[in-house]
């Protein structure tokens, strides 16, 4: 079954089963996927998973065994990749270090029919969007990382493709510079409309930049949805795990005339309903998962507005800003993260302090 | 400690020397090779415009230095190429058959090669002294593009060719430039093996000798000798600023890639 583009996007990729051996190795397993025009779109997954061959696919450097890859209506099958409307961000961004910065910006206008001048004036628009206006004349070798990738984005958008493709842009720079360059990724796709589709292996940033996300694992995907919803509900317990920080305890189901009931171990009895189950509703032995900022610590003068379970204090993890409870539930081993944001006035609790702690029925997902 | 600075410094003086003593004796005014020297003269530098003999095995020599020099590269090109961009089956074994004559006796390269001329039916002459020496100077020559190549990000390659230049182009624009130190290194080097390669030369060379060989015959006339001290100085000059000349362009290729000097060939 494909995974549709969003109605209210025009398909500009499409997918249709795409297999690919690495010899014994099955790299991509039928993939059948769509992508929407002017979407921000990211393969999500570990390393090992095929999201870079993926890419790599639609780049047009990767024979693949089977399938098709339509771009804007055209099949691409045998158009190599430096005739595809394709431009690629390299992880390594694979700035030329014999040119100029300019020079490697104007380096794919070479056989546009555009004068010297319109050129150079293209390759400075490119530079100016990227914010790098004026180090046209830098040699690209002396620039620093964060440099480098701003000329390998000016270098592919100054041709205009259709898609642009980007190979785990951001792994290679520290953490502030990271997220200062994903706010401005956001920016630019928006300033310039084009499809981006990018790679990553960072969930963090998957979410902060995407429209939609597949998640992939061992060349499938195992669920495409917008960034909220694959936190909120995500389909698959390996998927819960990987996005984010994801608690699980054991439980077991049954059907009370038309009631689904699930009982946690340690937190007692609960109904959910139907969407709380997205594998379907599991009768017998079941996982329930839950997500840190679902569970509150009571403090003493605190009523709880949905249940409440008394828990021992494990371990104390201060972010600043916020900070991370490990719990024991009484009768259950394993631990439970929290998080807290830690608001004026109130105390950081110490490791072995007992608390009573209130989840919501609602925040659950159940899982077979 | 001081045993082995002691010893590193005989060591030296051990190797050096003698090609010390080679522009001693070509400014001694004496023509027998011996102490005390008895003057200085540039006698036998001029001398050395008068002998056409030895002008014809220098032109010959120059002749084959260039001409292998440049095969050694091409073929290193290729070779460098196919070890670090490709993989097959056997590349390793090839690879090694390749590199073989670096570590062979050029003896037996030498006695091999003639008998194989000979038995073919043809005369030896220049052309058999070029096909010798690339054959020993393209180890070498793969040697310094291997790790030209290797230095090279293949996404650069990839990249050039995603904004729409051709495989062709590709290495136009951007292979050759960044691997270009490692070809004039690759030329520099092969060009030098080759000018004062003696033993393929001195079997392969028929009619026109090399001007190793040439020097080699001169060393049964003694009057004739300090005029070869005198070309022999000229050729350490000369080898000398070559070789560096090559190292510089390996280390500003390594700058240019930005990599961290390894210490490389030399």
């Amino acid at each position: 079954m494909t995974i549709k583009a969003k109605p209210e996007r025009k398909p500009l990729i499409s997918l249709q089963n795409i297999q690919k051996h690495y010899g014994e190795y099955h790299a991509l397993r039928g993939i059948n996927l769509e992508i929407g025009e002017g979407e921000f779109f990211s393969l999500l997954g570990p390393s090992g998973c095929g999201k870079t061959t993926l890419l790599r696919t639609i780049a047009g450097f990767e024979d693949i065994d089977s399938g098709s890859v339509m771009l804007a209506g055209k099949d691409m099958m045998g158009v190599p990749a430096n005739k595809r409307p394709t431009n690629m961000v390299f992880q390594s961004y694979a700035i030329f270090p014999h040119l100029t910065v300019a020079e490697n910006v104007a380096f794919g206008l070479r056989k546009s029919p555009m004068s010297k001048a319109e050129k150079a004036e293209a390759a400075e628009a490119a530079l100016n969007m990227v914010g790098l206006s004026g180090y046209g004349t830098r040699a690209a070798h002396a620039l620093s990382g964060g440099q480098r990738q701003r000329v390998a984005l000016a270098r592919a958008l100054v041709l205009k493709p259709k898609v642009l493709l980007l190979d785990e842009p951001l792994s290679a720079l520290d953490r502030k510079m990271r997220e200062q360059m994903q706010v401005e990724l956001i920016k630019l796709q928006r300033e310039v409309g084009i499809t981006f589709i990018l790679v990553t292996h960072d969930q963090e940033e998957a979410l902060v930049m995407s429209d939609r996300i597949a998640v992939m694992f061992e060349g499938e995907i195992a669920q495409c949805d917008d960034p909220e919803v694959l936190y909120r509900c995500p389909k698959t317990k390996r998927v819960a795990d990987f996005i984010g920080v994801m608690n699980f305890l054991p439980a077991t189901c049954r059907n009370e005339g038309g009631k689904k009931i699930v009982n946690i171990v340690g937190l007692g009895e609960t109904e959910i309903t139907e969407e709380q189950c997205p594998e379907g509703f599991p009768e017998g032995a079941a996982t329930v998962g839950f997500r840190p900022e679902t569970l509150t610590i009571l403090y003493d003068t605190q009523t709880p507005t949905h249940r409440e379970a008394p828990a021992m204090i494990e371990e104390v993890v201060y972010y600043g800003d916020m900070t991370y409870y490990d719990v024991k539930f009484d009768g259950v081993d394993t631990p439970v993260r929290l998080s807290m944001r830690n608001l004026f006035g109130r105390d950081v609790l110490e490791v072995g302090t007992r608390a009573r702690i209130s989840w919501s029925p609602g925040a659950l997902v159940v899982f077979g | 400690m001081k045993t082995l600075k002691t010893y590193a410094i005989l060591y030296l003086v051990f190797l050096y020397a003698p090609i010390f003593l080679l522009p001693l004796f070509a400014f001694n005014t004496s023509t027998i090779i011996a102490f005390p020297l008895t003057g200085f003269t540039t006698e036998w530098f001029t001398a050395l415009l008068d002998i056409t003999e030895m002008h014809n095995a220098l032109f010959n020599s120059f002749k084959i230095a260039v001409t292998s020099a440049v095969l050694a590269t091409i073929f290193g090109i290729f070779g460098a190429m196919a070890s670090t961009r490709y993989h097959f089956p056997g590349q390793k074994g090839i690879m090694g058959f390749i590199m073989l004559p670096l570590v062979l006796p050029e003896i037996i390269v030498a006695v091999s090669l003639l008998v194989v001329i000979l038995k073919l039916g043809m005369s030896t002459g220049s052309w058999s002294v070029i096909a010798g020496h690339t054959l020993i100077c393209t180890p070498f020559a793969i040697a310094i593009l291997n790790s030209a190549f290797a230095a090279l990000d293949p996404s650069l390659e990839e990249a050039a060719y995603d904004l729409g230049e051709t495989r062709a182009s590709t290495f136009r624009r951007v292979t050759l430039p960044l691997v270009m130190p490692g070809i004039v290194s690759a030329l520099l080097i092969s060009f030098t093996i080759s000018m004062d390669e003696f033993i393929i030369a001195f079997f392969l060379t028929g009619a026109d000798p090399t001007l190793p060989v040439y020097l080699f015959s001169m060393l049964r006339f003694p009057k004739l000798l300090p005029a070869v001290m005198a070309l022999g100085t000229i050729l350490v000059v000369l080898s000398i600023l070559l070789i560096t000349i090559a190292e510089i362009f390996r280390r500003r290729g390594a700058k240019r890639a930005g990599l961290k000097d390894t210490g490389g060939f030399l």
